[in-house]
């Protein structure tokens, strides 16, 4: 018992010595400092990665010299993520962004203690009252109707697959919009759904697809990470799929139809001036095909015809314009 | 509602499904069990699936050849049960905790050399299913069982090869006797260290081969954690089983068909919370598991590192 104390007392202060060398300087160098803390890997192809892309977008628009960002990924883990914000924010980091709903708990604790650092917090709608707290959300149930209206449009089985990580957040927000952006093309249409229990289980989200392609399905989508499982399955029975959170072209090329990709650009040019003049939060944000944070991806690859594409077009100003709206409980 | 879970494509598909997705748990728990009855427990397995699909998936990705990918699934996964065996048998580490660190290297450094050498969801051309002749055409029962992977037939295949093993062969009985007492297996001039070595490394190229069974068979693809815990499970099964092939064949049956009943019943839309439905294969293993109860007995030597005295 003794050993293991010794040796979690070394790791600790191991892991904080080398916490303490990534320090890198005061704010009066003008660089603006961004850290982050993701729920799964950087190259998820999904949320995560969303972000990641996001803010080396930011790096390419603003310079090397202005702007530097680091991430922690894989911290699925509240408590993990936990330390890590808080390091970060102790480093002297001008924005620490919390990219996971599961982080609120944690994040109404730390950010308090640091009243010089801002906090970004998604997906969410709440800044929980702290000063220098920004929320952030994706609207993401309009680039599922979008999604749903092209689905039905082109099944010819009349059947949709699902394949759902979790029931919350934005997976459900997307789920809902896709079913009702299906039903308002094709009243008749059926809309199988089903939800994994897990962000990561690709065998499972695998085998949805199979269920989904055997109940009749012939147009597929998901979210999360799991759904590289769901990809290969449509591309081996020639279903064809949309994507959302990022562009997933690259992993079916034949028969993925479009994404609905997250492009978090729009909200960090927003809000990096904020806080550069000193509001360090309190306003709650939102991705939405209005502002173009929210952005449907064609593949140019896909033979889609054009009066499907037409419609999407359509749609897509609808809920621009808000003629349509899409009607989900959030 | 629920008559339509009777119609005749959804069984098959069920059935089907079971049989697919029970494949990784059925080479992990087999493995497992050749350790756990000369009396090791070995927690990593879930670290060493993943090194052995990223072994085989790389492989793969780079030459293309399935079975080059196999084989360096085998050897990761043989190299590291040695390791495992090196901490727990002659190190004689904490079995509980030497596991955990295991899987915490194979997680990290699957990840890590994902991420240096490839760095990008990628999918590749895995083991392709292999359709039985003659069987294969049989209606209902043809689509079911031999028109499946032809790295599930491998898995159904470990089952009476571990039974004949471990019952049949005088190396079986060394195993149990290894598990049971090893005191009294030495004093008759069986090297406990040995075969606990054997099992060990053995159980750890299984591992590796349940591994590459996702990345370059079933899923054709490899991400971060992609055994999302599987291997963990697999350990659960060889408790579930009894220590026995056949039983242990049964509990990964028992979940993995329980798994892909509640995807159908929530594909075909009967109204349970999607909550519920995920929770079931668990809740049904763990009734198994309590009307079981008492009828099975680990391995006397279980966990317990031997040391010659004396």
């Amino acid at each position: 018992m003794k050993k293991m104390l010794i040796l979690n007392l070394v790791l600790v202060l191991s892991l904080i010595l080398t916490g303490c060398a990534g320090l890198g300087g005061s704010k009066e160098d003008g660089k603006f400092r961004v850290a982050v803390v993701m729920p799964s890997a950087v190259n998820d192809l999904a949320f995560s990665q969303s972000m990641y892309e996001a803010l080396q977008a930011i790096q390419a628009e603003m310079g090397e010299e202005k702007f530097e960002f680091v991430y922690s990924d894989n911290l699925f883990v509240v408590d993990d993520a936990a330390s890590a914000i808080r390091d970060y924010a102790s480093q002297g980091y001008n924005l620490v962004i919390a990219h996971g709903s599961q982080y609120g708990g944690t994040l109404e604790e730390i950010a308090p203690d640091f009243p010089e650092t801002s906090f970004m917090w998604g997906t969410a709608g709440d800044t929980m009252g702290l000063a220098n707290v920004f929320a952030y959300e994706a609207y993401s149930q309009e680039g599922g109707y979008v999604n749903g209206v092209m689905a039905a449009a082109l099944s010819q089985s009349n059947v949709l697959g699902v394949v759902g990580p979790v029931e919350v957040g934005d997976a459900k927000l997307y789920v809902d919009g896709f079913i009702a952006g299906a039903k308002a093309t094709k009243p008749d249409i059926t809309v199988n759904v089903n939800y994994i229990g897990s962000f990561s289980d690709v065998a499972l989200a695998s085998e949805a697809a199979q269920t989904h392609a055997d109940a009749g399905a012939d147009v597929l989508t998901g979210t999360a990470q799991m759904v590289v499982g769901a990809i290969g399955v449509a591309k081996e029975r020639g279903l064809a799929w949309f994507g959302t959170q990022a562009n997933q072209t690259s992993l079916a090329p034949d028969i993925v139809v479009a994404s609905q990709v997250y492009d978090w650009t729009v909200l960090l040019d927003e809000i990096i001036p904020l806080i550069k003049d000193g509001t360090y939060g309190g306003t709650a944000y939102a991705i939405t095909l209005e502002n173009g944070g929210l952005v449907i991806e064609y593949n140019d690859g896909y033979d889609l015809p054009a009066d499907v594409k037409t419609m999407a077009e359509d749609t897509i100003k609808g809920i621009v314009d808000g003629s349509i709206t899409v009607d989900v409980a959030q | 509602m629920i008559s339509d879970l009777f119609s005749a494509t959804v069984i098959i598909g069920i059935l089907a499904s079971g049989i697919r997705l029970a494949t990784p748990y059925l080479y992990a728990a087999i493995g497992e069990t050749f350790g756990q009855r000369s009396g090791v427990l070995n927690l990593g397995v879930d670290g060493i699936m993943l090194m052995g699909a990223f072994s085989g998936f790389y492989l793969v990705f780079l030459t293309g050849n399935l079975w080059l990918g196999l084989l360096a699934a085998i050897i990761v996964g043989g190299l590291l049960g040695l390791a495992t065996a090196f901490i727990n048998v002659t190190l004689q580490a904490d079995q509980g905790i030497s596991g955990i660190g295991i899987f915490l290297f194979g997680l990290g450094m699957s990840d890590l050399l994902f991420q240096k050498l490839i760095n990008n969801v990628e999918t590749v051309s895995g083991f392709p299913p292999v359709h039985i002749p003659i069987l294969s055409d049989l209606p209902v029962v043809g689509e079911i069982f031999f028109q499946q992977n032809i790295m599930v037939y491998g898995a159904y295949l470990m089952v009476p090869i571990a039974y004949f093993i471990l019952n049949k062969t005088t190396l079986g009985l060394k195993i149990q006797a290894v598990g049971e007492n090893p005191e009294a297996a030495d004093s008759l001039g069986v090297s406990v260290s040995a075969v606990r070595y054997f099992t060990v490394t053995l159980g750890g190229v299984l591992s590796g081969v349940a591994g590459a069974s996702l990345s370059i068979a079933l899923l054709n693809v490899f991400q971060q954690n992609l055994t999302n815990g599987l291997g963990f499970i697999a350990v659960a099964l060889v408790y579930f089983g009894g220590w026995r092939p056949t039983w242990v064949l049964f509990g990964s049956l028992l979940f993995s068909l329980v798994n892909a009943l509640q995807v159908w019943v929530q594909v075909i839309g009967i109204p349970i919370p999607s909550d519920i439905a995920v929770m079931l294969p668990y809740v049904m293993t763990i009734l198994v598991l309590i009307i079981s109860a008492g009828r099975v007995r680990a391995p006397k030597a279980l966990t317990k590192a031997y040391e010659r005295s004396g």
